[in-house]
């Protein structure tokens, strides 16, 4: 019955293809055809990890196999799949197409994005691994009351997996189109429905996998193109930037700090929305109680660090490459002298100038591929939510059977699919920029202080944890919708009510405040049994002693 | 885990060495990460010209590019510092209080 769902969609997939779906390719220069390369690519990508789930789904039987693969992959593999959870389309084309306009700035994002890695390695990791089973609650309710902590907790996951759903679903549907020629609802459709079979079918072990495919791809494609950018000056990035700074119309300002950043509070708020976030996504947090022990988890921090570090320096000489190759390049740009297809082509097209239509159909069906990826790692994160969170511990009170509470995260992942293929339709015509930052904000401002202090501090009371997580999600979301990003651009009005660009300066302290004020106020008797328990946490926290071997039994 | 049990670990020297000696490193790898970022932001936000200053005179290449490159590396290698030292001396810490209280 698996098998021919596989094949039945693979076969579905090539005959869309085949019967010209594909029609004319707007991002293509010279040519009006299909990208062939691109599509045949794609195909291969789309029924390799069809394959892979397929042989997942054999193993994919326990609670713990669903979730969490078990526990048996390794640190490399594990780091490879953070990586890959991290270089989402909107960081390879995003940060390309920024640094393609604003030159220097592309480079502040990302360190911005990479520094969270070490704060998880020295303060989270292993404490993490040590503490939980599937997902970041667990260890929030650890020693906490479990009904509210846990409704707490799924609620921040489901709107940080929300927020970025949609931006990756937009993102892909508008990919897509550009890339494929393909419909926008029919993309849209199509991502939709992989996801929900890999994640169903295959659980943590497809997701998994699909992630290392697409992160060493990537990797790959980048390098390549980086490499091409590097030969070309003759690895003299003295000569690449001069060209740069003669080529663009913004000339020297490229090389120094801009407009993105352009004020101080806003710029700090932006660095603690990106740093203390990475600390609190679902989906990566997720994916250490997917190795052995704290071991493993160490590993994989190293190694997801490096690959993404070595990733945005390729990154920023893609995003120069493209202010000299592309810009300069009239099969690239439309009439007014903007890219064709918009600002995010950058990558896709300084491709096509280095490798031809083969590299640019490489790093189309890897862009493909990516969103693939991280929705599917995003939707099996949000599923847990629902089924281990909501379902078996509020509803059930933990009193649920294995195979009962495999079927709910199932179903929830068909429904979030489902959600995800609806909102994508729905926010089609609007502009979701903001979505990734404020993902990261409601991820710094209600996941990260109740778990950080879960971890660290003996007095945090369940009401503690419970106020300041959801007063800091209503912050970060209200805030950001005052803000310049919404509150003009979108809504129309004349001036911000809140003029930063990014709420977490604010929302991520007043969750920290909030939390300690309403815990040394809680003398209930709750609240002294969480404290009593804390000893006993901090030493399995530490040594592990104690600590659930995440194996498949 | 029984008070008994807790009551043991925290006794017991090895833990009292592991906590210690992995205490004070996280804690000083955590502020020279922040130290090094923080005060990249605040050149970024508060003194974005001295940024702009070329790497050498006649060049276009400014100061910004190594300190970029320079804040990437450093998350990398403090991360990578701290690896080693946990996967090797106070995992064999570890392993020993685990041995010594069962």
């Amino acid at each position: 019955m698996r098998r021919l769902i596989v094949n039945g969609l693979a076969a579905g997939i090539v005959a869309l293809s085949a019967s010209g779906a594909f029609a004319a390719v707007a991002g293509q220069p010279g040519s009006d055809g299909p990208n062939w390369a691109a599509i045949a690519m794609f195909v291969g990508f789309v029924l390799v990890t069809l394959g892979i789930t397929y042989w997942a789904s054999q193993r994919t039987k326990s609670r713990a196999q669903f979730y969490t693969a078990g526990g048996d992959i390794t640190g490399l593999q594990n780091g490879l799949a953070i990586a890959g959870d991290f270089m989402s389309a909107a960081s390879f084309l995003g940060i390309a197409a920024m640094v393609y306009s604003s030159g220097y700035d592309g480079l502040i994002y990302s360190i911005g994005f990479l520094v969270g890695w070490p704060i998880i390695m020295f303060l989270m990791a292993e404490r993490l691994r040590n503490l939980g089973r599937y997902n970041f609650a667990d260890v929030v309710s650890y020693r906490l009351a479990r009904g509210p902590t846990r409704a707490m907790s799924a609620a921040g996951t489901l709107v940080v997996v929300a927020l970025y759903l949609i931006a990756q679903m937009v993102g892909a549907g508008q990919l897509i189109k550009l890339l494929f020629g393909l419909d926008y609802a029919y993309a849209v459709i199509i991502v939709g429905i992989l996801m929900i079979l890999y994640v169903t079918f295959g659980g943590m072990l497809a997701t998994t996998w699909v992630q290392i495919i697409k992160a060493t791809l990537l990797l790959l494609g980048a390098s390549y193109i980086a490499l091409m950018v590097l030969i070309h000056f003759g690895f003299n990035t003295e000569a690449l930037f001069a060209k740069a700074v003669e080529v663009s119309p913004k000339h020297l300002a490229v090389m120094r700090p801009g407009p993105l950043v352009a004020d101080p509070i806003s710029a700090i708020s932006l660095g603690m929305a990106l740093m203390f976030g990475t600390a609190g996504l679902p989906h990566i947090l997720m994916r250490f109680f997917t190795v052995a022990d704290a071991k493993e988890a160490r590993k994989s921090v190293i190694y997801a660090t490096s690959f993404i570090g070595y990733f945005y320096l390729l990154t920023f000489i893609i995003g120069f490459g493209a202010i000299v190759l592309v810009s300069t390049d009239p099969q690239y740009l439309d009439a007014k002298g903007a890219l064709r297809g918009g600002g995010n082509m950058a990558a896709v097209l300084l491709a096509h100038a280095v490798g031809g239509n083969i590299a640019m159909g490489f790093i189309s069906a890897v862009a493909f591929a990516t969103i693939l990826a991280v929705v599917s790692g995003l939707t099996l994160s949000g599923a847990t939510a629902v089924s281990h969170d909501l379902y078996a511990n509020v509803f059930r009170h933990g009193r649920v059977d294995e195979k009962q509470e495999v079927l709910v995260s199932r179903v929830a992942t068909i429904a979030l699919g489902i959600l995800a293929i609806v909102l994508g339709i729905a926010f089609e015509k609007e502009n979701v920029a903001y979505m990734v930052g404020l993902a990261f904000a409601v991820a710094a401002s209600a996941n990260f202080p109740p778990l950080f202090l879960s971890m660290y501090w003996k007095g945090l009371t369940a009401r503690g944890a419970v106020a300041g997580g959801v007063l800091g999600l209503v912050t970060a979301v209200v805030l950001t919708v005052l803000s310049p990003g919404i509150w003009v651009t979108i809504i129309g009005n004349k001036t911000a009510i809140f003029p930063y660009s990014s709420p977490a300066i604010f929302s991520m302290p007043l969750a920290f405040l909030v939390t300690w004020l309403v815990s040394i106020t809680d003398k209930s008797a709750e609240g002294k049994a969480a404290a009593a328990a804390f000893d006993a946490q901090l030493i399995r926290s530490e040594t592990g002693i104690g600590a659930s071997k995440a194996t498949a039994h | 885990m029984d008070d008994a049990m807790i009551a043991r670990i925290r006794a017991n020297p090895s833990y009292i060495e592991l906590k210690r000696k992995r205490g004070a490193f996280s804690w000083i790898l955590t502020v020279i990460m922040l130290v090094i970022y923080y005060t990249y932001i605040y050149f970024v936000a508060f003194e974005p010209g001295v940024l702009a200053e070329p790497i050498a005179s006649g060049d276009v290449t400014s100061i910004a590019i190594p300190i970029g490159i320079f804040v990437i590396l450093s998350a990398i290698v403090l991360t990578g510092i701290y690896v080693w030292r946990a996967n090797g001396e106070f995992d064999r810490l570890t392993r020993r209080i685990a041995e010594e209280v069962q």
